[in-house]
């Protein structure tokens, strides 16, 4: 078990006798008894990380039980991915995950390229793994912000999230969209690289880097978010194969795991990328590693701006896209996201439409069995920094 | 608790004092990217209306409606994207799929307006503030969603065929035939420019689910000569093809050849559903003049309609200009008969060498049966009324063409001049290249033209194929004297020719009487155009008969004359062009269908 001192929950020893009693491994909740509290938190509250709610029993202000509800939030994107030809589905899936939509995007063209037996040309692959890594800093500049934010310190999100729109503004060049950058399409990207990107890519580096170095003084190196965070949500390396815990949520509880380093895709095999992991598994430690992750973020970034190549194709010819169809075939395809690892399941029946698309995102264990887990015996003012610390991502549970 | 991490924080508050990155206005200081999927712009010289965007647009945002002063012309549908942005995404797959490049989108951030309609507009037709904006997405040139590159043709090389008449193109076989048939967008302006109104986009699609038999089905809708149209056709459906804007046409006549060729003779009446045609309720007779292709097309509709057909033709096998027209090169014999013996299966009588007007009357057609069809096609030659055109060395094209074909011996000079610059042209050059070529062992034949080479009437690879084989094509010269010595021929005097047309239009050539040439020649070929041979019309007849400008009969539109009695079409009509003729005949053989049971 993992000890750290500086936790105010090592030494606290739960008054059973407030606890409802246990029958067949589940709570006896008696609301009558006047005992508990049964709270919403979300779908609209601003401690939620998207539209999603957490059903809480309290007693005084501890929570004694967990349960995730979802269902807010559900557009149907793997139905309607059904009814859209292989071409037109890039546009909808960028929409499963807002704040990072270019792993969507990446999967589901690997998916269909794989299907029809094509290869994409160099260039484009390094496109793809520098636009992969832009999209993971503005994700956990978003996450930081919220993890800050929601234990009450407003400031870092308003440094971090103010830098991520630096972060869209080199999307927007790069694939003429902020937010839905649509810029990996079945068989490569769409667009070159505009001219003077390299040297501002380089430029808002260094200045993120900067940021992030008051964001360690503040956030990482301040008493009361230490005295919150530690301890806090400890999953421990059983939890994580038991759960299915992936993502920096399992690297920091020992899990050397992490499809960029495991399963190489694009161009990770070729760059110096080392696993960062943490043994300590609470809440702190997620940030810290996260937070670690966003320089290396940073690095690869600098890497492959060297390395791209400066001329070459960045899209193989597709066939007329308009009645393309793919081989009978099925296939999974999987990339690492800032919350872990992200797959898509394509199934192809030899028509112009996919039969099946699945998509299965890391928050789907996160939000849902994790959360509720982890939720139990902490003081409803924790469980907000409890869910950003998991970086859930409700849409992507409503695929 | 460490006194560091109290102290720590506070160390950042140099931040306090920066400059705040949020800016008050951003919508005006710092414009969208150069890339930036802003709102759509339609550049209306280029768009067609082909209807690309809307077939590719995920959310159905995207309606091809009629717009105020665009017309309908071949190649252009006349119709304009408007564009739903309560459903458009910006996912400009539709820039990105556009064959024109019409479809771009601004740099843009916002459009406020407080009418919700404003938002369905049409890019183009509708004033926008960002119509003449440079910058945002376009197509890029590194993306291909569509095939711009025809599957290559192959022929037969120039040294193996100049001396025979072999056919020099090969057809497709299945896997090209579909790749080229999966470059189709499906956007039927050629369905509309076709005059026969062919389903192209449907027997394409057929060829790539390889449902050659339902391919096969869909031609005969339209047009009972495949083979032959599947070679020797016009193809205006290519001319308007859409993917000409960004690359070559689709192969639509060679598409069209490739499902013909598919299907044996044998297997014509099962596949097409013709086994059992009989209807005695109708108990109709009906007379055609001339075996071409019109007379075929009407032909084979009455004769599935259970009428009894009679065709009269005057030449001794059927076909018409397809066959005494076309060299043999170009549409061997056999496929001319597969088409026609299919024909003559379904009870379609031929009677050859009879020509109406000299063997039978047209009257006493009219006497034994219900309703007569002429179309008796353009065999007549034109002159050029030059001084010396009326030496006996002076040919007209037709009449060489179709002795070759006869199998008659031609006596091919040494050098030979041509005067035309259409397809007749090249194929009298090049069918005299390959009589010379046999004769003498070389070729001395040239092709000359009023017009310049860039607007020349004949078919781009005709000029080309022509030159391969050792033809000369020297264009943009008016002829004005054949020099004659001792009633032999010496050559050509031509001028420089400026212009053909005049400002309206019209014919009307100007000459540079300063720049000369001569072409020197033995034999001199015109084929200047065809005219038509009505004699076989009875002056009883021709009063019953409106005649219109170039002497040609006036019909209504379903191709009824001023005698009920008698359907007219094919190239004496609106020729000389066969796809047409195959529509008139089409179109007459419904009219006579009304018109006998109405």
């Amino acid at each position: 078990m993992i000890k750290n001192s500086e936790s105010k929950y090592t030494n606290f020893i739960a008054d059973r006798s407030k606890y409802p009693k246990m029958e067949n491994g589940k709570a006896v909740i008696d609301l009558e008894s006047h005992k508990y509290t049964k709270l919403w938190q979300g779908p609209q509250h601003p401690g939620v990380t998207g539209n999603m709610a957490v059903e809480i029993t309290v007693n005084g202000d501890e929570i004694i039980k967990a349960k995730t509800h979802v269902g807010y939030l559900h557009r149907g994107f793997e139905k309607l991915l059904e009814r859209r030809t292989y071409i037109q589905g890039f546009t909808i899936v960028n929409r499963i995950c807002v704040p990072e939509p270019d792993t969507n995007e990446y999967c589901y063209s690997t998916a269909v390229e794989d299907l029809a037996g094509i290869e994409i040309p160099e260039k484009a692959k390094w496109l793809r793994t520098l636009n992969l890594e832009m999209s993971r800093i503005a994700s956990f500049l978003m996450w930081i912000g919220g993890q800050a934010g929601s234990l009450g310190m407003g400031t870092i999100s308003q440094w971090t999230v103010g830098m991520r729109d630096f972060w869209l503004d080199l999307f927007e060049e790069m694939a003429g969209g902020r937010i839905y950058h649509m810029y990996m399409i079945p068989g490569g990207v769409r667009k070159n690289l505009p001219a003077g990107f390299t040297e501002k890519a380089k430029d808002l580096v260094i200045k993120t880097r900067n940021l992030l170095y008051d964001v360690e003084r503040t956030f990482f190196n301040n008493a009361i978010i230490k005295s919150r965070l530690k301890g806090l949500g400890i999953i421990t390396p059983e939890m994580v194969d038991e759960y299915g815990i992936v993502g920096p949520n399992a690297r920091a509880s020992g899990k050397p795991y992490d499809v960029r380093m495991n399963n190489p895709y694009a161009k990770y095999d070729e760059l110096d990328i080392k696993m960062l992991t943490s043994t300590v598994g609470d809440a702190y430690a997620r940030a810290e590693l996260r937070y670690k992750e966003m320089h290396q973020s940073l690095d690869l970034i600098s890497q492959i701006l060297d390395r791209i190549p400066k001329t070459g194709e960045i899209h193989a010819k597709l066939p007329n896209v308009l009645h393309w169809k793919i081989p009978a075939g099925q296939t999974y395809v999987k990339a690492e996201s800032t919350r872990g690892e992200h797959g898509f399941f394509v199934v192809s029946d030899g028509s112009k439409f996919p039969r099946r698309v699945y998509n299965r995102g890391a928050s789907y264990t996160h939000a849902i069995s994790v959360l509720e887990k982890l939720a139990e015996n902490i003081s409803i003012s924790d469980l907000a920094g409890l869910m950003v610390s998991l970086h859930t991502c409700p849409p992507e549970i409503e695929r | 608790m460490k006194l560091k991490d109290i102290l720590f924080p506070l160390t950042v508050w140099k931040r306090a004092t920066q400059k705040p990155w949020t800016i008050k206005d951003p919508l005006n200081d710092r414009p969208g990217a150069e890339n930036y999927r802003g709102f759509h712009k339609n550049d209306f010289e280029k768009c067609i209306g082909c209807g690309s965007c809307e077939e590719i647009c995920q959310n159905n945002a995207i309606d091809l409606v009629p717009v105020e002063g665009q017309e309908t012309t071949d190649g252009n549908s006349g119709l304009r994207p408007k564009i739903d942005y309560g459903r458009c995404c910006w996912c400009a797959l539709c820039v990105d799929v556009c064959p024109t490049g019409s479809l771009t989108m601004s740099n843009e951030y916002t459009w406020i307006t407080d009418k919700v309609e404003d938002f369905r507009f049409i890019p183009g037709a509708d004033e926008t503030k960002w119509q003449d904006e440079k910058k945002g997405y376009k197509r890029s040139e590194n993306i291909q969603l569509i095939n711009y590159d025809r599957v290559e043709m192959f022929e037969i090389e120039p040294e193996n065929r100049d001396k025979s008449f072999i056919e020099i193109v090969k057809g497709y076989n299945k896997e090209q035939a579909m790749k080229e048939a999966d470059r189709c967008l499906e956007c039927g302006i050629c369905t509309a420019t076709c005059p026969a109104h062919m389903d192209i986009p449907a027997y394409i699609s057929a060829i790539r689910e390889d449902d050659i038999e339902n391919a096969f089905r869909i031609l005969y809708e339209t047009n009972p000569l495949p083979e032959i149209c599947g070679r020797i056709c016009t193809h205006r459906c290519e001319t308007s093809c859409a993917l000409q804007n960004n690359g070559e046409p689709l192969a639509i006549r060679w598409l069209k050849r490739y499902i013909a060729d598919q299907i044996p003779p044998e297997r014509y009446k099962e596949v097409l559903g013709t086994e059992h045609l009989i209807d005695p309720d109708i108990n109709k007779k009906i007379a055609i003049v001339g075996a071409g292709p019109s007379g075929l097309s009407a032909a084979y509709y009455l004769a599935i309609l259970g009428y009894e057909v009679k065709i009269y033709e005057a030449l001794p096998d059927s076909g018409g200009m397809a066959r005494y027209g076309i060299p043999e090169y170009r549409l061997p014999y056999d496929q001319i008969e597969k088409d026609i013996n299919y024909i003559k299966s379904l009870g379609v009588k031929i009677q050859f060498n009879t020509r109406i007007g000299k063997d039978i009357s047209l009257d006493q057609l009219h006497k034994n049966y219900d309703a007569v069809f002429s179309g008796t096609g353009l065999h007549l030659g034109r002159s050029t009324r030059i001084p010396g055109s009326d030496n006996k060395r002076v040919y007209f094209a037709t009449d060489l063409l179709r002795e070759v074909t006869l199998g008659n011996e031609i006596d091919v000079a040494e050098k030979i001049v041509v005067i035309g610059g259409g397809n007749v042209a090249m194929d009298i050059t090049r069918t005299l290249a390959r009589l010379q070529n046999k004769k003498y062992g070389k070729v001395n034949v040239l092709a000359t033209s009023l017009e310049t080479e860039d607007i020349m009437p004949a078919d781009r690879e005709e000029i080309v194929e022509a030159r391969e084989e050792k033809a000369i094509i020297d264009p943009g010269w008016g002829p004005k004297e054949i020099e004659i010595k001792n009633g032999k021929i010496e050559g050509l005097h031509v001028v420089k020719c400026l212009s053909v047309f005049d400002e309206e239009g019209r014919f009307s050539p100007k000459y540079d009487e300063k720049q000369k040439n001569f072409f020197k020649a033995d034999m001199i070929v015109e084929s200047i155009g065809q005219g038509m041979d009505l004699s076989y019309l009875s002056e009883e007849i021709k009063a019953g008969l409106k005649f219109g400008p170039r002497g040609r009969i006036q019909v209504n539109e379903n191709f009824q004359s001023d005698l009920d009695w008698l359907f007219v079409g094919g190239d004496i009509i609106q020729g000389p062009d066969v796809i047409t003729a195959i529509a008139n005949g089409h179109l007459a053989a419904k009219a006579i269908d009304k018109f006998l049971t109405k």
